[in-house]
């Protein structure tokens, strides 16, 4: 049976005085890739980030894993088990790979050990370069970084804003290889604007226009349907 | 920073700190000495705002409000009681627990701004302890000040030199070791990106509010022995100069490098002085917070990682060059 690790209902944000999302409503189920689809501007950042709570929801629900966490500041959200990969990555510039990883490390125990050494094995850049500034690395680099950095939190779900965006071809081949890999760790929300790559690793969609779910279903009903991805999405 | 890298500036520190305490020893003009003991406490002074400016980004204005905390608060319990080294400790210790009452409180109540906000309403405080100190003549005597006596043994200049630069030496290494802790690494990702070490999971008002109980005590400390090398008190040490004279020698020193500021002090206050004298010769020279204002002026728009953020990143530049160099080599021999 399905669990449903994380649920929007009604979502209402405000950025300053812009109204960006209307009644936004979604499931994300556990163990899943969730892809949020849509053209530029439709709410899809917004809607990852009210989740975190930088941008919250003023009217509306967020509930993690049965926990209300709509009014949680964005610190609460993260220990609940929530980690973000913001679209600009986040890399701290100025500190060491491996000072970007310790920082995002709560606790050092066992089970924080086992989970640096896997996500090392799977980005093994960042042992090459882990005295290095953040700053000096390339954009796979980086968002490879930002990836491993948000699972060492302990994250039992990984919300990932558009991790293929200005990156080479084959750089994103490899950032996609390495989110399927975490599909067998963790559940993962995806917002990805290539539909390619988002239909090989999603397992259900939500197509967001203009601040509003319009359309879910499985990945793989989707790609079948030419008419939902001509209209939503602008694939002919 | 490497292991190597670390025990060599380590090394470096260390030849320098055993040069100049063994300066009094070998050099004895009283003019320089003091001077350099101005330096050190500056120095201190300076390391505490570098805290709170190069590693956790908070812009302040109302430092020199804990440097006339600790200034005041020796030198008032030094003049109601003997001036032992019993109550100097005493008024080391509540200079330094007032300043981090003070910090805390200030800290919960403003630190949630956005950062120039927080920039002015320090500003305000400081403002309202140059008042408080102004106005509250019983306790501080005014604008007049007064003068106080020190316990005997910082009555000997050379003592005096030796105790501010082994204090500067003991809180440089345990600042370091501060900003090199896992806390100290988040208050650098603080200054980076206030937002993303949020969603990491930290409440950064908790980091912050620590950076600035840790700095405000250690600028007490600065005016506790401020008070020590002047032997007087008065208004003047919540001055708005005061702060600006701190940011100044961390521009210009290098911000977020701990050792910058202390450099910084020493330019400003050796400028200070050999300006001052130079009044004689030009009358410019008796402006010289002009010229001040042009050195900022300059090296902010040349040097913006001031002296020894700008050595760094030369110093960084040449060695990836270097690293870059060995790397071609090898792949040219390899094929």
């Amino acid at each position: 049976m399905m669990t449903t690790l994380l649920k929007l209902e009604g979502i209402e944000t405000y950025i300053d005085q812009f109204h960006i999302l209307h009644d936004v409503g979604f499931e994300v189920p556990k163990g899943e890739v969730t892809v949020l689809l849509g053209r530029n501007g439709a709410g899809k950042t917004t809607t990852l980030r009210t989740i975190m709570g930088l941008n919250p929801a003023t009217q509306g629900s967020v509930t993690f894993n049965g926990k209300d966490i709509t009014k949680l500041p964005p610190y609460k959200v993260a220990k609940e088990g929530i980690g973000y990969v913001p679209e600009d990555q986040g890399i701290f510039g100025d500190l060491t790979v491996g000072e970007n990883m310790r920082v995002a490390m709560q606790k050092e125990d066992d089970s924080t050990h086992e989970r640096m050494e896997w996500v090392l094995n799977l980005f093994p850049d960042l042992k090459t370069f882990w005295n290095k500034p953040g700053g000096q690395l390339s954009g796979g680099q980086k968002q490879m970084l930002a990836i491993a950095r948000a699972y060492m939190n302990e994250s039992e779900l990984l919300l990932i804003d558009e991790p293929s965006k200005g990156l080479a071809p084959i750089v994103v081949e490899k950032v996609m290889e390495s989110i399927q890999e975490m599909k067998e760790k963790t559940t993962i929300v995806l917002v990805e604007q290539n539909f390619l790559m988002a239909s090989r690793i999603g397992d259900r969609f939500y197509i967001l226009d203009d601040g509003q779910t319009v359309h879910q279903g499985q990945m793989n009903e989707l790609e079948k349907d030419e008419s939902l991805k001509k209209k939503y999405l602008g694939i002919a | 920073m490497t292991n190597l890298q670390m025990n060599k500036s380590t090394m470096a520190y260390t030849l320098c700190a055993i040069a100049l305490l063994a300066l009094p020893f070998g050099y004895d003009n009283r003019t320089i000495l003091f001077l350099i003991t101005q330096v050190f406490i500056f120095g201190i002074f300076a390391m505490s705002y570098d805290l709170l400016l190069g590693f956790t980004g908070i812009v302040s204005f109302g430092h020199a409000m804990f440097f006339g905390i600790g200034a005041y608060s020796v030198s008032i319990i030094l003049d109601r009681n003997e001036p032992t080294m019993f109550y100097l400790v005493i008024g080391a210790i509540v200079a330094m627990a007032i300043a981090g009452l003070v910090s805390f409180i200030a800290g919960i109540l403003t630190l949630r701004l956005k950062s120039h906000f927080y920039a002015m309403l320090t500003l305000a405080l400081a403002g309202l302890f140059l008042v408080a100190a102004e106005k509250w003549r019983s306790l501080t005597k005014g604008n007049d000040g007064f003068v106080l006596q020190i316990p005997e043994l910082f009555r000997d200049r050379t003592n005096l030199y030796l105790t501010c630069l082994i204090s500067l030496i003991v809180l440089f290494f345990l600042v370091r070791r501060f900003t090199q802790s896992p806390l100290g690494r988040i208050l650098m990702a603080i200054r980076e990106n206030e937002q993303r070490v949020e969603s990491i999971g930290f409440d950064i008002m908790h980091y912050k509010v620590i950076a600035s109980v840790v700095s405000g005590v250690v600028a007490s400390f600065a005016g506790v022995l401020y008070i020590l090398s002047l032997r007087f008190v008065d208004t003047s040490v919540f001055a708005t100069e005061v702060t600006l004279d701190a940011l100044l020698m961390t521009i210009i020193g290098g911000v977020g490098t701990l050792i910058g500021p202390i450099i910084g002090a020493g330019i400003i206050e050796f400028a200070h002085h050999w300006l001052s004298e130079l009044s004689d010769v030009h009358w410019i020279f008796e402006r010289w917070i002009i010229l001040f204002g042009i050195i900022y002026i300059l090296a902010v728009i040349f040097f913006p990682r001031g002296i020894v953020g700008s050595l760094m990143h030369m110093w960084g530049k040449k060695r990836y060059k270097k690293h870059n160099q060995t790397k071609n080599e090898q792949k040219k021999v390899a094929s």
